[in-house]
């Protein structure tokens, strides 16, 4: 009897370890595939490149980089303080029946796959852009043009893509505020605004920012949403209007036909982008740890 | 004291407070107010916009016939078949492994360095972008186990990806199982893999089928993975060793090549409504199962 059970407990440990020999697996292929052609081609080279013309054979970077830095720097500047109030909101000033839509509500954003979100841009937000911001833009900068297919609308749907991460974070770090506070705030004087600014959220500091390194890894791994909004040119972008390729798209629209050396150039992107995500979601991590994770 | 403290704080929270409220004070606030407006209205625009689009193109023909000429015409037959195949092998495969990792975390592992790399481990996968899943798919099962373009290989990529969830949501639930429940069972007699199976596991059912429903979600939604790894064919697959489209994958394409408005519109309803119904699943279970387990204790 005793046997039996040493061998069940056995065989669940080493399905427990398939999780962690996965992440194992994926490090190393990805690796594997990607570094041969970082190390023919030179890192600084590879990364600081500015063109990438697979047919020519010369792959660099740099455009998608930037790419994927622009889309998710515009994402987190209308995503960030909206997710923020919302998470006011939510926390401090709605009254617990709307709460109760509110958050099912944040859920199913959550629920709805990337590539629907990336087919409502295309259908709605990139004619938006062309026929009614850039009129509004043009009056300013005569030479301003865009096909619609652009950062701003990358950037907006990744907005909304990365708010119920943001918001559900917060939330619980502004909650997790000890009543305390709040009741020494206002016993000395501080309206419920300055109350809000000046004591809640210093004291959810860790919990806010660690939100929003995670909604950035999501930003930054998003592949569907941005491939159909961006416009794919592997250019280094002027202004919000420029269509970019972000270095998630580059990867799924030219997998399927890319030749040999292609693919690894390729592998060598995702190595690029795996590095930056492990790096994102260490530091999340770590605020969490380092600033008082109460 | 105590007592006008609190009537103060109430009062303060209804906003009836004796301090002035100054204009600054309320912009602030009507601005919150505002953003949080404006969510709900992007998440309401999204999915009504797609829904109203798309409704009226549903009907039984949509449903029942195979797409023609690349998805311009026809259904999506074989398209919901290859999803429902993919997404049963997925989940075929990640339930077992998930449902035992938890038991062996919650119910077996001490605190020691090996744990500690297990949790980070499983973490750290959650972490993962889908799209380096997608390459992982592609070098590993279609090339190097040479699965090909199949619906194993997408169900091997998929489990992988619902495997965090799983396991998270199983240990939630196997945690809320009272010790008291183990005590008795160990108490007649039980050994510990017996109380497992037939005390601990009976009562976290609820919870490890909500995880289950999330990951048939996220297994159903997932596009750039599948795309790399099961193939974007449109024939009805007949093993599991064929390639096959997934409705995300179908949607990306349409979308993407301007084949057929109404169908694009129709198969992203399609989509968000089992979303919804998934969703709506997932809380009803998780309400009941809070019920239950509030009557317990």
């Amino acid at each position: 009897m005793k046997k039996y059970e040493k061998i069940i407990e056995a065989f669940l440990l080493i399905c427990a370890t398939v999780a962690t020999l996965s992440v194992f697996l994926i490090t190393f292929f990805i690796f594997k595939e990607g570094l041969p052609i970082l190390k023919e081609y030179g890192i600084i080279h590879f990364v600081f490149g500015k063109t990438w013309s697979p047919t020519n054979g010369s792959y660099g970077a740099f455009p998608m980089i930037m790419g994927s830095i622009s889309v998710t720097l515009g994402a987190l500047i209308i995503g960030v303080p909206m997710g923020i109030s919302c998470a006011v909101f939510l926390a401090e000033i709605a009254p617990k029946s709307i709460v109760k839509i509110f958050k099912p509500a944040i859920e199913l954003l959550a629920g709805i796959p990337s590539v629907v979100y990336g087919f409502f841009g295309l259908a709605i937000l990139v004619p938006l852009i062309r026929m009614h911001i850039l009129p509004i833009i043009q009056k300013f900068n005569g030479e301003a043009y865009t096909s619609g297919y652009s950062i701003l609308a990358g950037a907006m749907i990744l907005a909304v893509m990365i708010l119920p991460t943001i918001v559900n974070i917060s939330e619980n770090a502004i909650r997790s505020v000890p009543i305390e506070y709040k009741q020494g705030s206002l016993a000395l004087g501080a309206t419920q605004f300055e109350t809000i600014i000046k004591v809640i959220l210093p004291a959810a500091k860790s919990g806010i920012i660690t939100s929003v390194v995670l909604g950035m890894g999501r930003a930054v791994g998003e592949t569907m949403a941005v491939i159909l909004v961006t416009g794919n040119m592997p250019k280094v972008p002027g202004s919000v209007l420029d269509s970019v390729s972000t270095l998630t798209g580059t990867i799924a629209m030219e997998m399927g036909y890319a030749t040999p050396t292609h693919q690894k150039a390729l592998f060598a992107t995702g190595v690029i982008l795996f590095v930056f995500i492990m790096l994102l979601n260490v530091s999340a991590t770590w605020t969490m740890k380092r600033l008082g994770g109460e | 004291m105590a007592v006008n403290t609190k009537v103060y704080i109430e009062n303060w929270m209804r906003g009836k407070g004796k301090k002035k409220i100054n204009i600054k004070e309320k912009m602030a606030l009507t601005w919150i107010y505002l953003v949080a407006v404006l969510t709900i209205l992007a998440l309401l625009s999204i999915v009504g916009y797609v829904l109203l689009n798309g409704v009226k193109h549903i009907n039984l023909d949509f449903f029942m016939q195979e797409p023609k000429s690349m998805g311009r015409k026809g259904g999506i037959f074989s398209i919901i078949v290859g999803t429902i195949y993919l997404t049963l092998v997925s989940i075929a495969i990640a339930t077992p492994i998930g449902v035992a990792s938890a038991i062996y975390l919650t119910e077996y592992a001490k605190e020691n360095k090996l744990v500690k790399v297990i949790r980070f481990g499983t973490e750290t996968l959650a972490g993962i972008p889908s799209i380096i899943f997608g390459l992982f798919g592609f070098v590993f099962f279609v090339i190097f186990l040479k699965l090909r373009w199949s619906i194993l290989s997408g169900g091997l990529t998929l489990a992988l990806m619902i495997l965090p969830t799983l396991i998270r949501a199983t240990e939630e639930a196997i945690k809320t199982v009272p010790q008291s429940y183990r005590e008795g069972s160990f108490a007649l007699g039980a050994t510990k893999w017996q109380t497992i199976v037939k005390v601990v596991l009976p009562s976290s059912t609820s919870g490890i089928l909500t995880g289950l429903i999330l990951g048939i979600g996220r297994a159903v939604g997932e596009t750039a993975a599948v795309m790399l790894t099961a193939g974007s064919s449109l024939g009805v697959p007949k093993s599991i060793f064929d390639p096959a489209r997934t409705m995300s994958v179908h949607l990306y394409l349409l979308a993407s090549e301007g084949l057929s408005k109404e169908k694009t519109f129709a198969t992203a309803s399609v989509l968000i409504i089992f979303v919804l119904c998934i969703n709506f699943i997932a809380n009803m279970i998780a309400n009941k199962y809070i019920k239950n387990t509030k009557a317990i204790s």
